[in-house]
């Protein structure tokens, strides 16, 4: 790597040392430039699309599902559907099911195999959800890794750790919180964590307004 | 979701083939070889494990929903019916007893 900001292909590389896989995807990066497979605008368009998509998306849909029975129905029978009445493109997911959380059972969510996750509905995943720990950790101590959270659960509580292998994109649907009658759905809908739709830990608790 | 083709329906008690080989395999170490049951069937899916290599992914497997009791999967479990559910595709998959 050389120490100058610009290399020999007219590329921008940062100045300091890279790990082996930024120098592998930098370098496949370049490739695919040089090619003309891709364009630097490509790349830039896709940054943007990536970095619009985020937890919003999910809270929105949550809030929606938790003032509007109907609404809630259908979320769960064709979430897609549900996401296109609310405006959200989740054309990018294959199969999208929405995993229903209640006082007797709760859903957490794992890719043990990488990192699948509902990015058109939460965005990028945080970076504790690639890593190997909670990877290992969601399969094998589900409940310890929700009281990292701040989730403790009673006994008689059912946990269901969902591991996403496969084409099948979940998203969990907490419980609304106590406290919370008569709010509107901008509201609620602040209420929605990333990490409660991830189903590590509870939507947050309602702050008297 | 198509549910039209697959061997097993929800219910069926099934064991995770104990497997190894190289490629893009969707079945995780952890699961293969124990038994668990059909929740769901999720219907046809073009084949990852073709896929993977700009193949494909003809013919398209079934995939299924399975659910495993946390303590027959590590022999322990904090919560007595504390459930794991993995995506598994139909030829990893035999019926059990």
């Amino acid at each position: 790597m050389s120490d100058s900001l610009v290399d020999e292909h007219g590329h921008e590389h940062p100045k300091h040392e890279l790990s082996h896989y930024a120098k592998r995807i930098y370098a496949i990066r370049d490739l695919l430039l040089e090619k003309g497979v891709i364009s630097d605008k490509d790349i830039q368009c896709q940054i943007e699309y990536q970095e619009a998509r985020s937890p919003v998306n999910g809270a929105r849909l949550v809030a929606r599902a938790w003032v509007d029975p109907n609404f809630k129905a259908r979320f769960i029978a064709d979430p897609k559907a549900a996401c296109a009445e609310m405006g959200i493109d989740a054309t990018a997911i294959n199969e999208f099911v929405v995993l229903e959380n209640s006082e007797k059972v709760r859903h957490m969510v794992v890719c043990t195999l990488c990192s699948c996750y509902p990015r058109p509905i939460l965005g990028r995943p945080p970076d504790w959800y690639k890593s190997f720990n909670y990877r290992q950790r969601a399969v094998s101590d589900p409940r310890g890794v929700m009281r990292e959270f701040g989730l403790k659960l009673p006994e008689d509580v059912e946990v269901r750790v969902h591991d996403s292998t496969a084409d099948i994109r979940y998203l969990v649907l907490p419980c609304r919180p106590k406290g919370t009658e008569g709010w509107t759905e901008s509201e609620l809908a602040k209420l929605v964590s990333r990490d409660s739709m991830i189903g590590v830990m509870d939507a947050l608790p309602a702050i008297p307004q | 979701m198509s549910a039209e083709a697959g061997k097993f329906k929800p219910g069926d008690k099934v064991r995770v083939k104990f497997e190894d080989r190289p490629g893009h395999i969707r079945t995780p170490w952890y699961i293969r070889g124990k038994i668990g049951w059909v929740e769901r069937v999720y219907g046809d899916f073009l084949n990852p494990e073709s896929l993977a290599f700009g193949r494909d992914g003809l013919p398209k497997k079934t995939l299924y929903l399975v659910g495993f009791n946390q303590r027959d999967v590590w022999d322990k479990s904090e919560g007595q019916r504390d459930k794991l559910l993995v995506d598994i595709y139909e030829h990893w998959l035999d019926p059990a007893a």
